[in-house]
């Protein structure tokens, strides 16, 4: 058993770690560093069990075990930033062809990479734009009422309910913004056009479909509601107990303290949140591919019109099962750019986050 | 030949040194009292002597420990063993949560995946518990959740599982601090017989705590915060707490500060 | 900004109320206690300082004197009609699109749904079995891809990572985080062509794309769990002079292993609906195909979008069997959901058990 062979090892060891210590301090009365010692009364027990050997009680193959678990565990973080290295390498050399390629070479015969990545990509900004300023009030509010308004008991059901409409995958987003709701909109469009087609945004003809941008977007922001909502949730609760209170003492109503106490701490918050919401929506495909009917290299800020911009995820997603050659290359360059615009969104989202949880 | 030299010892977490140049020698089979304001590094100079301050991130130390003669920051020592060897009680009881009475005691062992029979294991457990003087208030329920036990009684099942690895050194971390008056007693009780077999270190804030129990007692200060704590006297207890050598010491123990 | 003259439309209303400008931001980053010192200011400005320091509960006259009383009331009550129209305008939709799948996909909710592949259909008949078996087999493989490395990463971050390392493994996780799902695809398409030529097309580039996007919500979610393991129980496993890799390995898993269960079931939840890297790389085919490693391989998301692209003369039938086929997904990804959430629950009260015991 090994709690009796624990102490039967002693000898070499031990005096090859005494040895190397060279510091045995015999006697316990000594004084040490100029520290007043005056020794101590001797208990009268005999003198203690011997226990040696430090140097080699664990069995070797549990340190090398313990070593190999490390090295796991490290092999595991160098792991993930090879894989990320390689999405850069490999998107980089399958996409850098494509910037050289000609009419003949690229996808819906642009003249060049870039007349073709342009109005994609102002596609996606404008449709991911509008997603969240209708996203956002929503997400908001939403917030609000789980956090501050809510009773406790509604405030789980609540929160799952808005989860839910982030579990749902994007897809069915797709399949149902084109089967219900593109039909229902086109009723509204011909209203908006009639009524509101002095702004810019509503002028033109009205698409009989449905299936414009202002569709896509409104999906799209059903889409960033829920992370965004989970967000400003978060910094909502984070915001300090002791101002609310403060504003209640002083005769504040709920939304005045709100809007004193938990608005103002939250602020940063709430962009960060917004931000990881447009990255969201920049990078969603599915449901803006098969609700757009999109018209080659357009840029429009018109909403309502049966001609609209398409976007990059979505542009891909059509075109890459006919690709070949270059055109695939085309589509992996517009990978990259995408890539681009979300790091670069979800990184000035972290600076907004990461400046709030700093001050 | 299980006593404790601490010499030249410094203790540092990144930039911010908390135990500067201290030095003592802790007697075996005593109990030996750190006392001293809050701060002054007492708590991270006995996680020193089990090596458990390195595995803080940015902790580093410089002097050296001997155990019986032992550096235990020698080059070829395994801190896992040291820690083994020297084992520590902390200031809030911590069982480990879903493992029962019977398995917490039994949990140094196993997880070193050391093989012990059904009846040796019994053994440990009953001699285990009963140094930690918790055998006649758990034996009718071994089995039963550690986390189910009192505040008090779960202190005294870690001493058990502390005891359960047959350690030499006894390092107790403001062992009673979450504990009520009562329990505090039967720490205590157990302390004055835990010195029989094992060398005793307990940092406590409770002076008459290290009167009433110590054999040994060290004092540390700070000259202000952020300063290096450093050990101000050490002796026999009756003789810091009757005649203290230094004017802190005497300050401290007169509750004129700290 | 409260005291606007109500719109017709109090959607278009709480943008103008709610939304934060981004140019005040930058106000906001300033210390708290100045926020503070706003909060006391603004709030005394229209409560006279001696109807706080009066005594008693009573409702003092001083408090309509800056600002009428029912304009305060009525800010009050409009700002929690807005919270509420917010939740509405998240919720119906919601309803509206659950009503949707269930009630459209209703129609092709039988047997032959789930026990016939398309092999061979033209019309109505058929079903998806091909695709809910390739979206097991592809799921199953990204399980295998992901859940070891991201678990493996995550113990690194919480137990190992000191340094530049792990500073920068968190910063690429968040990075991962954010890669769009179809430049998942693209990579994976981009790595095999590499390897195996172009217009590769597997199962298994499908789970390896899936995996790009799981394993970041693993890493995440298993972090968070790891974390919440109480730092007492690392010390006191070390202090009996225990390995670390038997410290983690038989006290810091097992005590946070429901809360792993419901980090991997959050990302297999995240990656199950996913259709455009699987659209790309794992392509449709009408057939079962039950080898990952060659050929085309069909999955419930791909098999909604094709369903719909391409129609054949009896349009009903393949917008039937996109709907059955979205109510199967959206119930694998529900149920999932909910799996997960019992998980973390099972684990979260242990958690705090042992830390108000301590």
């Amino acid at each position: 058993m090994s709690l009796t062979t624990d102490r039967l090892e002693m000898g070499p060891v031990a005096g090859s770690a005494s040895a190397h210590s060279g510091t045995a301090l015999a006697d316990p009365s000594a004084p040490l560093s100029g520290v007043p010692y005056a020794g101590l009364p001797d208990p009268g027990l005999p003198a203690p069990r011997p226990r040696i050997g430090l140097a080699t009680r664990r069995s070797r193959r549990d340190r090398l075990a313990e070593l190999a678990a490390q090295k796991t565990a490290a092999g595991a973080g160098w792991a993930i930033v090879v894989i990320l290295a390689g999405v850069l390498v490999f998107l980089l050399v399958q996409g850098w062809p494509a910037l050289a390629a000609g009419a003949d070479d690229l996808p819906a015969h642009a003249s060049d990479f870039w007349t073709l990545a342009g109005p994609l990509a102002f596609g996606s900004l404008w449709a991911s734009a509008l997603a969240l300023s209708l996203a956002a009030p929503i997400a908001i509010a939403v917030a609000l009422a789980i956090t501050q308004y809510a009773p406790r008991r509604l405030r789980t059901a609540l929160g799952g309910a808005i989860d839910l409409l982030a579990a749902v995958p994007s897809v069915v987003y797709g399949l149902w913004g084109l089967m219900t709701v593109a039909p229902l909109l086109a009723r509204v469009y011909p209203w908006l056009t009639a009524h509101l087609g002095w702004l810019p945004f509503f002028a033109g003809q009205p698409s009989a479909s449905g299936r414009t941008i202002l569709t896509a977007a409104i999906i799209l922001a059903l889409m960033v509601v829920p992370i965004m909502a989970a967000v400003c949730r978060e910094v909502f609760v984070r915001a300090p107990a002791s101002s609310a209170e403060a504003a209640y003492a002083l005769g504040a109503t709920r939304w005045e303290t709100i809007r004193l106490a938990v608005l103002p701490f939250a602020r940063s918050g709430i962009i960060s949140g917004a931000m990881l919401g447009l990255g969201r929506a920049l990078g969603e495909t599915m449901a803006v591919a098969m609700v757009l009917s999109p018209t080659p290299f357009l840029v429009t800020f018109h909403l309502v019109e049966s001609s609209n911009p398409n976007t990059v995820a979505a542009f891909i997603a059509q075109t890459f099962p006919e690709a070949h050659g270059l055109e695939t290359s085309a589509l992996i360059a517009l990978g990259l750019i995408l890539f681009a615009l979300t790091f670069a969104v979800n990184a000035a989202a972290r600076r907004v986050a990461a400046r709030a949880a700093g001050k | 030949m299980s006593e404790l030299a601490i010499t030249g010892f410094s203790a540092s977490y990144g930039s911010f040194r908390a135990v500067a140049d201290v030095g003592l020698t802790i007697a075996a089979r005593a109990v030996t009292a750190f006392i001293g304001p809050s701060g002054c590094g007492k708590s991270t100079l006995l996680r020193s002597i089990n090596r458990l301050h390195e595995t803080v991130p940015g902790a580093t130390v410089s002097g050296t420990v001997t155990l019986g003669g032992e550096d235990l920051y020698g080059r070829a020592v395994d801190p896992v063993e040291v820690r083994r060897r020297v084992g520590m009680v902390f200031q809030r009881p911590n069982p480990f949560p879903g493992l029962s009475i019977r398995d917490n005691v039994l949990a140094g062992v196993k997880l070193r995946r050391h093989r012990l029979a059904k009846a040796a294991a019994d053994n440990l457990v009953e001699v285990s518990l009963r140094a930690a003087n918790l055998w006649d208030e758990v034996k009718d329920r071994l089995g039963k959740s550690g986390t189910s036990l009192s505040g008090g009684q779960q202190q005294r099942l870690c001493i058990a599982r502390a005891i359960a690895v047959e350690p030499a050194v006894l390092l107790m971390d403001e062992p009673c601090s979450a504990l009520d008056p009562l329990s505090t007693l039967a720490i205590e009780d157990l302390m004055a017989s835990l010195r029989q077999d094992y060398t005793v270190v307990i940092v406590t804030h409770n002076m008459q705590q290290a009167a009433r129990i110590s054999d040994a007692t060290a004092f540390f200060s700070t000259d202000g915060p952020r300063q290096p704590g450093r050990l101000i006297e050490y002796g026999p207890t009756t003789t810091i707490f009757s005649r203290p050598a230094e004017q802190a010491t005497a300050d401290y123990i007169a509750g004129r500060f700290g | 900004m409260s005291t606007q003259a109500p719109a017709p439309d109090q959607m278009s209303l709480s943008t103008s109320a709610l939304l934060p400008t981004p140019a005040a931001a930058p106000d906001q980053t300033s210390a708290p206690a100045f926020a503070f010192a706003q909060v006391a200011m603004s709030a005394s400005s229209h409560v006279p300082a001696h109807a706080a320091a009066s005594p008693g509960g009573r409702v003092f006259p001083a408090l309509t004197g800056a600002r009428p009383a029912w304009r305060r009331r009525f800010a009050n009550r409009f700002a929690a009609i807005v919270a509420a129209a917010g939740c509405l305008a998240a919720l119906i939709p919601l309803g509206f699109l659950l009503a949707a799948v269930v009630s459209r996909g209703a129609a092709r909710f039988d047997l032959a749904f789930i026990t016939q592949t398309m092999r061979g259909v033209i019309g109505a008949g058929g079903g998806a079995l091909h695709a809910i078996v390739g979206t097991v087999f592809i799921t199953a493989a990204t399980i295998c891809f992901s859940v070891p490395l991201g678990l493996a990463a995550a113990i690194y971050l919480v137990e190992y990572g000191r340094g530049k390392l792990a500073r920068t493994v968190t910063f690429l996780v968040d990075v991962m985080t954010g890669i769009p799902s179809i430049v998942a695809g693209l990579f994976a398409y981009a790595l095999l062509s590499l390897l195996l030529g172009p217009g590769v097309r597997s199962g298994l580039a499908g789970a390896l794309a899936l995996s790009l996007l799981m394993t970041p919500v693993v890493i995440r979610a298993s972090e968070e769990m790891l974390r919440l393991v109480p730092d007492d129980l690392r010390e006191a496993a070390c202090a009996l002079g225990v390995g670390k890799h038997r410290v983690i390995t038989q006290v810091i898993l097992p005590t946070a292993l429901s809360g792993l269960v419901s980090a991997v079931m959050l990302g297999v939840a995240r990656i199950v609906g996913e259709t455009a890297p699987l659209l790309l790389v794992a392509g449709f085919t009408d057939s079962m195909n039950l080898n990952l490693a060659d050929g085309r391989m069909a999955t419930l998301p791909v098999y909604i979008y094709s369903q719909w692209q391409n129609k054949g003369l009896d349009a009903a039938a393949y917008d039937n069997r996109a709907w059955t086929a979205a109510l199967l997904l959206i119930g694998f990804v529900l149920i999932l959901n909910l799996l997960a959430r019992l998980a973390g629950r099972l684990f979260a009260p242990g958690a705090k058990r042992h830390a108000r015991a301590s």
